[in-house]
Formats: C-alpha cells, structure tokens, sequence
C-alpha cells in the first residue's frame, strides 16, 4: 500500500500534523482553482456566443460596403490607384484597455478618430455623395471589426488561461492530493507499528520481571527446604534489634 | 519609431485584393510611417505566396499594429502563418472578399472553437 509514490518524509508526529495541514491546503486551492475555471468558462462561452454572432453580422456588413464601393466607382470612375498613393496618416486608431475576469486581464480595443479625412476631396467632381456613403459604410465595418477583434484576443487569451487552470485543476486532484494521503496512510502506518512495538516491549519486560522474581522465589524455598538459614545470609540483615538506643 | 507608438494609439493592419483596401483605406485606416512603409498590402494575381507571408509576418513584428484585416481567400494561402500565430496581440481577422463569400468553417478562430461547441450552435 505505502507504495512507492509518496512524499520522502520521516514519519512522526510532527509530520504527521504538517502533512494534514498541506492537505486542507491543497484540498481548499482545488475548490478555488475549480471556481476560478468555472468561471472562466462561463465567461468563455459567452465570448464564444458573441464572436460566432458577430462574425455572420461581420458577412453582411461587409457585403454591404463593397456594394457601396461598386457604386461609388460606377458614379466616380476609378479612384484606386488615387486613394492608395495618397495614404498619410490614419484616421480611425485603436486603444487599447484591460478587462479584468477572474484575475486574467483580457485586453479590450477601442477605435476613436483623430486627426481629419485625409481624402476630403475625393469625389469633388461627382459621385460626392457615393463616396460619402462608402466612407461611412466602411468605417461600420471598421468598428463592427475592431470589436469583433476584442472578442478574438480574449477567446484566445481566455483558452490559453483555461487551459492552464484545468491543468492546475487535474494535478491537484489526481496527484498532489492523493500523494499527500498516501504519505498520511504511511505516517499513521508507521506510528501504529511503532506504539505495537512499545507495547510489545513492555510486555516483555515485565514477562522477565515475572520470571526472575519466580526463580528467585524458588531458590529461597528451596534453601528454606533444606534447612538453610536464608536470612542468617546477609551480614546486613541479621534480623536482629538495632543496638543504638 | 518604437517610442511614438509606445504612446497608444494603434493601428490596423490591412491585407487583401485592391478593392478591400481602397475601402478600408476610405474608411480612414491608413498609415505611412516614417520610414515610408506602408500599414496595408493589396494583394494581386502577381503577388507571390512568400511575399504575403513576408508582409504577414512583418506587420505581426510591427508593435503599432493591433488588429490585422487579412481577406480570406489571401489567408487560405498563408493558413500555416496564420495558424502559427498564437499570440493574442495582433488580433488576426479574416475578413470576407468582394469575390470570395465568406466560409465561416475555414476561420482558424472557429475551426477552434468548433472543437468546444456542437456543430449545430456554430
């Protein structure tokens, strides 16, 4: 049974007392770190919900602003090459803030504007309106993407962290728990065996008390039988008065 | 560079066709930075595999970019890089494209969570 698992300790009553106290501890992180996964997951799901929701809007949004595009260029002309070399500086940012469950930060994306359109003047000619319409589209898309990028990075933060947890989950409750009973088992194994060996000494003990007292019994009774003063043996003991006063 | 984009205020990365980025580009999300290097790619026929994923891995190295916009049927062709990327920062989002409807069951991110899910919830 005291197999070969278990903790290198020696067994005592001191030990024994430690080893119960690891226990309640590691019986108390299992439930906490059990909660904390509950939670988690809860919040995972939840995500997960979100993300697949928003992913099929995501389809249609999209959709509808490369529509807009398609009509802006029917009214406009093509304006690629003039949009892609007249990059400077970006208008829509994100920022990015802490959320906080269960003592995992899951970084949440903002977008904000800064800074002005730098392409005011596309579309002066014709097609102003289109062009309008699809700036607006696509910054829709934009926000509808940037949020859905925070429900991205916390589905992928919130598997890592769950994943961990259950791992820390599993190897308190499969190993760490039953490797300290098991070292329990053997320190009261081990004190039992030695109280059974104290008692079975003093049995013994008094077994050959028992004996020398009988033997010496019956060797006075013997020397009585022969008519051997067994008193008269001892200069010490000589039975008589004390001379002093 | 790493001192003005340690200031927030991060970007967003675009990869796909030229009509893609035209929009996004509209939207307001473009960027040149000092070193004239621009936050998006258009991504053509001519354009070869390796230098999209060159690009992807480039923007994923950029510490002022936050969310990468990839077109689906671009990041079919880079699905090893993207599935490598396991970082949360940048957020990598495949998007649809004006010619290739969107296929929610080739998205890394739902291939994953399908795993965890019924089918029929996703």
């Amino acid at each position: 049974m005291s197999g070969k698992d278990r903790l290198a300790i020696f067994p005592s009553r001191g030990a024994q007392t430690m080893m119960k106290s690891r226990l309640t501890g590691a019986q108390k992180g299992h439930s906490l770190l059990k909660k904390k996964a509950d939670a988690l997951q809860m919040r995972f799901r939840l995500i997960l919900n979100k993300i697949v929701e928003t992913k099929t809007l995501m389809g249609e949004v999209m959709k509808e602003a490369a529509f807009s595009l398609a009509e802006a260029k029917f009214t406009t002309g093509d304006f690629n090459q003039v949009v892609l070399q007249n990059v400077q500086k970006a208008q829509i940012k994100i920022r990015s803030k802490k959320d906080n469950v269960a003592g995992v930060t899951l970084p949440v994306f903002e977008c904000y504007q800064d800074g002005t359109d730098c392409y005011e003047l596309a579309g002066l000619a014709r097609g102003g309106q289109q062009l309008a319409k699809l700036k607006k589209n696509y910054q829709a898309a934009v926000k509808l993407l940037v949020e859905l990028a925070s429900l991205q990075t916390s589905f992928v933060t919130l598997d890592e962290v769950i994943k961990i947890t259950n791992r820390r989950v599993n190897a308190i409750e499969h190993v760490i728990i039953p490797r300290i009973e098991r070292t329990l088992q053997y320190i009261i194994s081990e004190l039992d065996e030695l109280e059974r060996e104290e008692f079975y000494r003093l049995k013994k003990i008094q077994d050959k008390k028992r004996i020398a007292r009988k033997k010496a019994e019956a060797i006075l009774a013997d020397m009585k039988l022969k008519g051997v003063d067994v008193h008269g043996n001892n200069m010490l003991d000589e039975g008589d008065e004390d001379l002093l006063f | 560079m790493a001192l003005h984009s340690a200031a927030k205020g991060k970007l967003i990365a675009v990869i796909g066709d030229e009509d893609t980025c035209v929009g996004f580009l509209l939207g307001g999300v473009g960027e040149i930075n000092k070193n004239r290097q621009p936050n998006f790619m258009v991504v053509d026929r001519n354009t070869s595999i390796s230098e999209i994923e060159e690009c992807f891995k480039r923007f994923v190295k950029r510490d002022d970019i936050d969310i990468i916009l990839i077109n689906q049927n671009v990041a079919e062709m880079v699905r090893h890089c993207i599935d490598s990327h396991t970082q949360p920062v940048p957020a990598v989002l495949e998007i649809p494209s004006k010619d290739h409807p969107y296929d929610a069951s080739k998205d890394s991110i739902l291939r994953r969570a399908k795993g965890m899910f019924n089918p029929d919830d996703v």
